[in-house]
């Protein structure tokens, strides 16, 4: 064989290869999380937003310093908004970047006010001031969530209380257990968003909800 | 006339080398696109580094193949070194030779963690470590039988 022919017909083999694997993968991943993994995907108390007997649960594992996060925020609000009492969207912490995780300890004490979506929205609207290169200023997101009416002594003493850190941790723990890598990580009715994208989101969230009523 | 058919096996196991080299380092690239690109297993930093390794040898050993060109081991050399030596280093850290605090990558995607280990010790870094030593020595050896041709036909 000559030399040329043999390069082609190996780049050509290795091509296929990928693809045929690529197929093969794609083919055997699941589309539900594994039923003994579902457990992880709930925690009582949680920050629920949405119809109260809603059937389609949309678990959303993020972080307050997350950019898609803060983009997606407003397009998850109007699914539930579309599904009026149908859909409900259930906040789960991932604090992946640096210095979120006193961030969201703050959230979950102004979540003890009642006061999460408030606290969860101006974090969102105003990234810029807080997050600087992907690292989150707990500082400066402390006095943005302060603007808000909300007992100050008593978010001071909640947020670095040990009831509100064992939340945290348990909500880590469980992104780990369903390998949250990324954020935002949606779950609909204990189904995983495969390819990510706000589209597919909806198609999903469609999908529970016909299957549903 | 003998001389030079054997001159010409020679130097065609040398092209056989480079080529061997040039397979396996874009099923090495293959490989790791699908791992982060299809399984989305996390990149970490070191990572990066060998990638930025074994990726030009994809595109620029063809170019040493058509027409063969010697000099083309010589260019290839400096990254495969390279690569040899974030491998190595990724491995020291995967095994825990390497303590937490001389790590580059501390934040984002630790590099102590491996995601993936086939028949229990050969994990991503290992396997890269093996692809560098390997293809270092395929190039040292296309090295040498080129030179010894070079030397029997003058």
């Amino acid at each position: 064989m000559n030399n040329k022919t043999l390069f082609i017909s190996v780049a050509a083999l290795i091509g296929l290869v990928f693809i045929g694997a690529v197929a093969i993968y794609k083919s055997q991943q699941s589309t539900s999380v594994a039923s003994e993994l579902l457990p992880a995907l709930e925690r009582i108390d949680a920050p629920v937003k949405g119809g109260k007997q809603a059937k389609v649960t949309i678990v959303e594992f993020f972080d307050p310093a997350c950019g898609t996060c803060s983009q997606f925020y407003p397009l998850v609000n109007n699914l539930v908004k579309k599904y009026q009492g149908k859909v409900k969207v259930v906040m789960r912490y991932a604090p992946l970047h640096q210095g979120s995780n006193d961030v969201v300890k703050m959230l979950e004490a102004a979540h003890l006010q009642g006061q999460f979506w408030p606290a969860v929205e101006l974090l969102f609207a105003n990234q810029q001031r807080w997050v600087e290169h992907h690292v989150s200023n707990p500082t400066s997101a402390l006095a943005g969530i302060k603007t808000l009416t909300l007992d100050h002594e008593q978010l001071d003493r909640d947020w670095q209380s040990s009831k509100v850190a064992k939340t945290i941790a348990k909500d880590i723990q469980d992104g780990k257990t369903l390998k949250v890598r990324a954020t935002p990580q949606f779950f609909v009715n204990g189904k995983p968003l495969i390819i990510f994208g706000y589209d597919e989101l909806a198609k999903l969230v469609e999908d529970a909800v016909s299957e549903a009523y | 006339m003998q001389n030079i058919d054997k001159a010409s096996t020679m130097h065609s196991r040398s092209w056989n080398l480079v080529f061997l080299v040039w397979v396996l380092a874009t099923s090495g690239t293959v490989i790791s696109l699908f791992f982060s690109e299809i399984v989305q297993l996390p990149v970490c930093v070191l990572c990066w580094y060998q990638r930025i390794a074994l990726y030009p040898l994809v595109i620029m050993l063809p170019l040493g193949l058509f027409p063969f060109e010697v000099n083309a081991i010589r260019y290839a050399m400096p990254l495969v070194i390279f690569g040899w030596l974030a491998a190595l280093f990724h491995v020291l850290v995967v095994a825990g030779l390497i303590p937490e605090a001389a790590q580059p990558c501390v934040q984002g995607v630790p590099c102590s963690e491996t995601h993936f280990t086939l028949f229990g010790f050969l994990n991503i870094p290992v396997m890269s470590l093996l692809t560098f030593t390997l293809i270092g020595l395929l190039l040292l050896m296309a090295k040498k039988s080129f030179t010894r041709t070079s030397t029997q036909t003058v």
